[in-house]
């Protein structure tokens, strides 16, 4: 590349460098809108509450309530709250009653304590003129994650004011949650939707799960909630760290271990229940210590879950539930909607790559639920409809996190059209028997409660760490599968638990968990988002349909789907009493349920689409436009057809000044050879550049035959040319390139007179070798013959002469004039006069880009009788030449004397000078020619 | 006589003398001689004959063969765990033939691909000129608008032969290595065998389309330079500042008006779903820097002085 190229081309990396920079400085700096905030104390029954208002821009605008989680305050859903307000909604958070500053006692969201204290807090919107109202009820919706999604669902049952809602991973029933159990007895129908669960009664306690909450609600918040956020279609690493990062999610883990100032602290108040009620407290002590719950203690957590509300809830609702979640798994979000639907709610079901163990919602889908705000509290934006949506994350990680995609089926399986499909996975497995040590220990390793909220990904991790201990374990196996099954939501399994002869059957009935393997064709077996489904059996024997976790799961093929059931799990709490059941499959097909979906996308961008269209039709209306320019009429002079080459006043100026090429006129015959003579940068090959149309004149036409020359002129067609050295691809022989030239051109083979033509070249056998192996000379002969293809009717040479040794040069001179003979004309350049007297018969002398002279040689050179003489005294010669009879035109130029003898032999002129004593040093025919030309070029006449 | 020392034989003169005196072709009203015709010159045939014969097209060619073997051994060599379905991406790229044809076109698309169009358009007119004979097309006259058509159009099928020899070599390969299995995708998707090389196929067709921008940006610097490295460097230049810049998040959504964002949006084909959305933007993209340096191209090449 050329040296300005170079730096054009470091000027424009820099330009694009410089503008990346300033583009990144401007974007940091930009912040949305204001918000503006307003903390708050409310008063409520007993409590006091620590509210914020976040108001948006614009006023009146509908109102959204943010509950936080368990162990949280306002603090930790600040940022989700400050979003809403950014998205233009009021939004209210607060500090649930026993939580941070918020004085009372923790009561799990009684009726009496938080939903109350949520209708207090919509009083308090209701007379806020920022709040959008209808007459006197403000446009209302709630939304929280976990113990807020719960909050969201009672408020949204007790009190009519709400308008719509949006529980993120909660629960349907605490005492399911807590205390599951999947087994349905036999004849037990259950809901034709993907993740129904059997909720049996007395279940297994979730013992480390509801360690972790009881901890959060005596102030050690660390754990109970995920801080991060979920995996999400088109999400990469970074955005996970920088979530983590964020303030908010910071307040909601490790921060709050002291006690917030102004606020009653974590040291229990009132001894080991902490800030929780007297009943909530002993129904957790009585879970803790005995691992059962009593009536009282189920009737208590089934008055504080949503489903003693959820058949009078018919508020929109969307239903946002996670993946990765151990502890408030599908099906609780699966009995939320179908409780919900079956009160004539509106229910849109959301299952996203997160959960308790992998993230809360990401920017996106934080978004959607904004979106659903928008559309249901004041009728912006599109409607978001009741399609069901999940999140399947890949098996395979590309980078690190694993990539998500997002799928939409129409409508919620069971709840809106068909019943979900299942599809049938024959396992084969014998009759097992399984034993519960003394004491459940040591137990197989599941899940790690609590740990997806601190490490992301972790629970990606522990899926891998899974343990079932020999001995404690049945297991049964599918066929390697034919091709990928995407698993979503819970499969269901056939079993019959018999007891082992001799060993006596606990009082409480046999304990079992039952899990879902994802078993590679390397053995790798994957224990799909950690989850196991517990079950208690108390009459042996017994056949029960077992619920599966709920997962989503793409299981690949040639992968095996594994069943699992074992005796104990870390997790939970196991029976202490040792035990002893032969499982056995009753139905060997599981019932694996599969939701036909299409990948949620946006359809393919309208403005690319058009715009493609668009560009392809300009580009089509330019290619018209140029080619109708093209076709403008030939300029043609009729007068001229027959004159080989007409050049009128041609100039050419290159940008700087460079006159190259100035006012030059002359004309060409038929049969003539024409010389162009000039020294070095005198003009010639520009001139014949400008013949050939490859420069672009400035001033001044040229006409071949008539025909004005352009780039690209048809009557280019009639002139062979070689310019400024050959033009061959150095890989091909000679005579490949002489055939791939005419085969350029497009013109009949048989005009072409190749083997004259390679005759003329004289290369012999070295035509055939690679034009790379040829010398100067057979490059130049081999340009000759190729210019000479088709015997054109002008032949242009620049230089030809240039290059060959001098017996070559003579027969090229030879070439030339015969082929001239033929009725042609040619024209050469050259810098050599000699050249150019031997070989041509008329002659144009350039200079400086000007014409000099121009004429026959014959009557620019030796012309006639004149002759010269070099002698010591010029002007007594002048006077003896001047004596003779019939000499003429005497002229003295300095030491030359020139005569025109006029048919005095130059014998005899010579004989008259050394007679009358003048020295003659040289005599010979007098050469104008060369006179003109070393003048111009400079040379002593000497 | 030597064959350096070359001379004419004088009955080669009389020769030419005799055919030339008895060959005087007719002219046709728009100048030009009998037997020419704008719209044969320079036909795509005959630019394929002359840019097979190039030991630069064989090359290129004979590596893209020679890649998909590369991988193989190398896989071969350090892999002792074959047929891993979960993992990275070298991973991945063993689970069946489409997986193994995928892995090919990523490994060779920041770079290579790039680096073949950008071959092909870069070189074809700077090499003419710096071999000289570009005067000579031009003066037989080929016209210069069909000249860079049919330059481009010549460079177009070799880069489309080249797109499609890598994944069509890759998959023979991989089917006699890996086997005929289902394709997954990075995010879990499995697609079978058939629909598996139908989207490759899919695939390498939005590559040759998300490559137009490469093959017009190095066509304007091909007419721009007498130097065909020139030409080709500074392409694949432009190709990696963009793809630099592209790594750069905080450039947020602008990154998507650089030429190379959607470069590996043909991955959304490997799925059951496809989802057309990213694919619609990086063609569109593409088509408009292809459109915009295009024309660059033919307007300086139809104007400018040919000094060569």
């Amino acid at each position: 590349m050329s040296k300005t190229r170079l730096r054009w081309l470091a000027l424009t990396l820099a330009a694009v460098i410089v503008a990346a920079g300033v583009l990144i400085w401007v974007n940091s700096g930009s912040d949305g809108p204001t918000i503006a905030t307003e903390n708050r104390l409310v008063s409520s029954g007993d409590a006091q509450l620590d509210t914020t208002l976040y108001l948006p821009e614009q006023t009146p605008a509908p109102a959204v309530l943010v509950a936080h989680g368990f162990g949280g305050s306002k603090e930790s859903v600040d940022a989700d709250a400050r979003e809403l307000a950014q998205r233009g909604f009021v939004a209210l958070a607060w500090t649930a009653r026993g939580f941070g500053r918020s004085t009372g006692q923790i009561a799990l969201n009684a009726p009496d304590a938080e939903v109350a204290d949520v209708s207090r807090l919509i009083d308090e919107l209701a007379k806020r003129p920022e709040v959008q109202k209808d007459g006197t009820d403000p446009k209302v919706g709630i939304t929280g994650g976990s113990y807020g999604g719960a909050i969201s669902l009672l408020a949204a049952g007790y009190d009519k004011r709400i308008d719509a809602l949006a529980p993120v991973i909660t629960y349907n029933d605490l005492g399911q949650a807590l205390i599951p159990n999947s087994a349905a007895t036999t004849g037990q129908q259950l809901p034709n939707t993907p993740s129904a669960n059997a909720f049996a009664a007395q279940g297994v306690f979730k013992r480390s799960w509801a360690g972790v909450f009881f901890a959060a609600g005596m102030g050690g918040a660390s754990f109970a909630n995920p801080s991060v956020d979920a995996s999400e279609p088109g999400s990469d690493d970074n955005s996970n760290q920088l979530a983590a990062q964020d303030p908010a999610a910071a307040a909601a883990g490790g921060t709050q271990g002291g006690p917030p100032p102004g606020g009653r602290g974590a040291v229990q108040p009132n001894g080991p229940c902490g800030r929780f009620t007297p009943q909530v407290c002993a129904a957790y002590t009585e879970l803790a210590t005995t691992g059962k719950a009593s009536q009282a203690t189920v009737d208590l957590l089934r008055s504080v879950s949503p489903v003693s509300v959820t058949d009078r809830i018919t508020q929109p609702t969307m239903v946002v539930q996670g993946e990765q979640d151990t502890l408030f798994g599908l099906d609780q979000s699966d009995a939320t909607a179908r409780q919900i639907t079956a009160a004539g709610g509106k229910v849109k079901v959301v299952w996203y790559a997160g959960g308790h163990d992998g993230g809360k919602p990401g920017p996106g889908l934080r978004a959607k639920i904004a979106d659903w705000f928008d559309f249901h509290l004041r009728g912006r934006g599109a409607d978001p409809g009741t399609d069901f949506e999940y999140a399947v994350q890949g098996a395979i990680r590309a980078q690190g996190a694993p990539s998500v995609r997002t799928m939409t089926a129409a409508g919620y399986p069971g709840l809106s059209g068909s019943a979900t499909e299942r599809r049938p996975i024959t396992l084969a497995g014998p009759q097992q028997t399984i034993v519960n040590p003394p004491g459940g220990n040591p137990g197989s390793i599941t899940s790690m409660p609590g740990l997806g909220s601190v490490v992301a990904g972790s629970s990606r991790l522990a899926s891998r760490l899974a343990v079932d201990i020999p001995g404690q374990v049945a297991r049964w196996r599918s066929e390697p599968l034919t091709g990928q099954l995407l698993v979503s939501g819970s499969s269901t399994i056939r079993m019959r638990v018999e007891p082992v002869p001799g060993v006596p059957v606990p009082p409480d009935g046999v304990v079992l968990f039952a899990k879902l393997y994802d078993v590679a064709g390397d053995g790798t077996r994957t224990l799909p988002a950690s989850a196991v489904s517990p079950l208690r059996v108390t009459q042996l024997p017994a056949d029960v349909t077992v619920t599966l976790p709920g997962i989503v799961r793409p299981i690949e093929a040639d992968h095996r789907i594994e069943v699992a059931v074992t005796t104990t799990d870390q997790a939970y709490a196991v029976p202490a009493q040792p035990a002893a059941v032969t499982v056995s499959l009753t139905d060997t097909a599981l019932q694996v349920p599969v939701v036909p979906g299409t990948r949620s996308t946006q359809t393919p961008p309208m403005f690319a689409l058009v715009g493609i269209g668009v560009v392809i039709g300009l580009v089509i209306v330019v290619a018209i436009v140029a080619a109708i320019r093209r076709r403008r009429a030939d300029d043609v002079d009729p007068a001229l057809t027959d004159v080989p080459l007409v050049i009128e006043n041609l100039a050419k100026e290159y940008p700087g000044g460079l006159k190259a090429v100035d006012g030059l006129s002359f004309r060409v015959e038929k049969g003539q050879v024409l010389g162009l003579l000039g020294p070095n940068g005198a003009g010639k090959t520009t001139s014949l550049r400008m013949l050939m149309g490859l420069i672009q004149p400035t001033e001044g036409s040229i006409r071949v035959f008539g025909h004005k020359v352009h780039a690209g002129a048809p009557v280019l067609s009639r002139i062979g040319s070689f310019v400024e050295g050959s033009g061959f691809l150095p890989h091909l022989s000679g005579e490949a390139n002489l055939r791939l030239y005419w085969a350029a051109t497009g013109r009949p083979l048989e005009h072409a007179h190749f083997d004259e033509a390679i005759e003329i070249a004289g290369l012999g056998h070295a035509v055939r070798r690679k034009v790379k192996t040829y010398s100067q000379g057979m490059r130049q002969r081999l340009a000759i013959a190729q210019a000479m293809l088709g015997f054109p009717d002008m032949l242009v040479l620049d230089e030809p002469t240039n290059g060959l040794d001098p017996p070559q040069i003579h027969q090229m001179r030879e070439v030339l004039k015969r082929y001239a003979a033929t009725g042609r004309t040619v024209l050469v350049s050259s810098h050599l006069l000699a050249e150019v007297e031997q070989a041509c018969t008329h002659v144009v002398v350039m200079h400086r880009g000007k014409l000099v002279a121009a004429g026959e040689v014959a009557d620019i050179a030796a012309v006639g009788g004149e002759a010269t003489f070099r002698v010591d005294q010029p002007d007594q010669a002048a006077s003896v030449l001047g004596g003779l009879a019939g000499v003429t035109g005497i002229e003295v130029d300095g030491r030359q004397v020139h005569a025109n003898l006029d048919g005095t032999p130059r014998a005899k002129a010579l004989g008259a000078l050394v007679a009358a004593g003048v020295a003659v040093e040289q005599a010979g025919p007098r050469r104008r020619l060369e006179d003109a030309f070393l003048e111009l070029v400079g040379e002593n006449k000497a | 006589m030597s064959t350096n020392n070359v001379h004419t034989d004088p009955t080669a003169i009389g020769a030419m003398e005799e055919a030339a005196s008895h060959e005087h072709l007719k002219v046709q009203p728009d100048g030009s001689v009998v037997g020419y015709k704008a719209s044969r010159t320079l036909r795509i045939r005959v630019e394929l004959a002359r840019q097979l014969r190039r030991r630069r097209t064989q090359l290129m060619l004979g590596l893209l063969v020679l890649l998909p073997v590369v991988l193989v051994i190398a896989f071969q060599i350090g892999q002792s765990n074959p047929n891993r379905r979960q993992g990275t991406f070298v991973d991945l790229a063993v689970a069946s033939a489409p997986n193994f044809v995928v892995f090919a076109l990523f490994v060779s698309g920041t770079f290579l691909l790039p680096m073949i169009v950008a071959i092909f358009f870069g070189d074809t007119i700077a090499s003419e000129a710096s071999w000289s004979s570009l005067k000579y097309l031009l003066a037989m006259p080929i016209p210069r608008h069909r000249l860079i058509a049919q330059k481009a159009i010549t460079s177009g099928i070799l880069s489309l032969f080249a797109l499609l020899l890598l994944p069509s070599v890759s998959l023979l390969i991989g089917v006699i290595w890996y086997g005929a299995g289902e394709a997954v995708s990075p995010t879990g998707d499995a697609v079978s065998f058939g629909d598996g090389v139908t989207a490759i196929y899919a695939a390498t067709i939005y590559i040759a389309i998300n490559l137009l921008w490469v093959a017009a940006l190095a066509l304007f610097l091909s007419v721009s330079t007498d130097a065909p490295l020139g030409a080709v460097g500074g392409t694949v230049l432009v190709a990696i500042v963009s793809q630099i810049l592209d790594q750069i998040t905080a450039l947020e959504d602008l990154r998507n008006y650089l030429p190379t964002h959607y470069a590996f949006a043909w991955s959304d084909l490997i799925s059951t779903d496809i989802d057309w959305s990213e694919m619609t933007r990086g063609a569109f993209s593409a088509v408009c820097f292809a459109a915009f340096f295009g024309f660059l191209a033919v307007r300086k090449f139809t104007r400018k002085d040919i000094t060569s």
